[in-house]
């Protein structure tokens, strides 16, 4: 588990030290998922601590997301400026996006000749 | 107040222990709100626990900076836990092998959908064109968003909170829309979801299946990647 986790945060640390140097635009923790993919694709499994890290880690993903959420409470005033025009935009282009990707993939499988396996 | 518990809020106040505990506490209390409210996407336990927290904060006066001071330890393991999405990615590799040139065009697909949507959508409505440009990166992971809002002229911080409401509404509106288009396919389901609505989409995907939530982490990489060079593209057509 504490291996696991020296593990996850190495490859962050790799993540971040590559995008500072080269300047592309991606965060360090994707590029560090990324290379973690790349690693475990190269070695065919996953270590034990590796996998119990990342499941516990994941299991409480959504309260990881609480502490910048709070952070709404600076934006306030930007949001009010525009907030009907921000709302209504907001939900209807994620409508929009939501079905435009399900029944692209959808389509593009069968096109493709994949079966569901759902 | 009497003196003594006065004197003890001034010293809880300034330390770490009382935020990182209390964003700990409004997060279990949003969980069983949410279970007492039948799992209701609406009452969706992060929207209720930023809820509680906002509040508490506004009442007792706290800037957030300070909040954050205790905070930062959970909002730091957002970074393993994004490293750590590579395992369910590599648990689904056949899949995702397999079905990788659909999966990849359906991605464009949403991204021009989400982008050309918001521009339609702001300029109809009369929003302003700088809100138009923070508007723009909604669907994308925030530290890609701020930095894609930066560069298309925008407001980074005004792009980082549209980010996390675009999010919350994901997690709403999606299961509907599956529900409606009958999309039974859990793989479908998290990809769509993660694309509109980034890590929130993902971490609801995540109490779905492992399958959803690899989708959804997919779909979030993927989608960060690829707007950080296809929106700047696209917004120069609607300069």
């Amino acid at each position: 588990m504490l291996e696991g986790f020296a593990v996850l945060l190495l490859f962050q640390l790799i993540g971040e030290l590559i995008t500072r140097l080269s300047g592309i635009p991606v965060p360090g923790p994707v590029l560090g998922m990324a290379l973690l993919l790349l690693a475990v694709l190269l070695i065919k499994k996953v270590p034990a601590g590796v996998r119990t890290a990342s499941e516990g880690l994941l299991r409480y993903l959504p309260l990881l997301f609480v502490p910048a959420g709070v952070g709404l409470i600076n934006h306030g005033l930007l949001l009010k400026q525009d907030i009907w025009v921000i709302s209504i935009t907001l939900v209807v282009s994620t409508i929009f996006t939501l079905i435009v990707t399900v029944l692209v993939l959808q389509g593009l499988k069968k096109l493709w000749g994949i079966e569901k396996d759902a | 107040m009497p003196e003594v518990i006065f004197e003890l809020w001034v010293y809880m106040a300034a330390s770490p222990l009382l935020h990182l505990l209390l964003t700990l506490l409004a997060f279990f209390l949003a969980q069983w709100v949410n279970r007492r409210a039948g799992g209701s996407p609406l009452l969706h336990p992060v929207l209720v626990a930023i809820a509680l927290l906002v509040g508490f904060l506004l009442l007792t006066d706290t800037p957030y900076a300070t909040y954050f001071e205790g905070a930062q330890f959970i909002h730091f393991l957002m970074g393993p836990a994004i490293v750590s999405l590579a395992v369910p990615l590599f648990d689904h590799r056949e899949r995702i092998k397999r079905e990788f040139i659909p999966l990849m065009l359906a991605c464009v697909a949403g991204i021009i959908t989400a982008v050309i949507s918001t521009v339609v959508l702001v300029r109809m409505l009369g929003g302003r064109e700088d809100t138009l440009l923070s508007l723009v990166p909604k669907s994308v992971t925030t530290p890609i968003a701020m930095g894609i809002a930066e560069q298309i002229g925008g407001f980074p911080a005004l792009a980082a909170g549209i980010v996390l409401i675009t999010g919350a509404i994901g997690c709403i509106l999606g299961p509907p829309i599956f529900k409606l288009l009958k999309i039974k396919d859990h793989a479908v389901q998290g990809f769509a979801m993660g694309l509109a609505a980034h890590g929130f989409g993902t971490a609801q995907c995540f109490s779905l299946s492992n399958l959803a939530g690899a989708f959804a982490g997919l779909a979030m990489g993927v989608t960060g990647l690829l707007s950080a060079f296809l929106i700047p593209l696209i917004m120069r057509f609607f300069a």
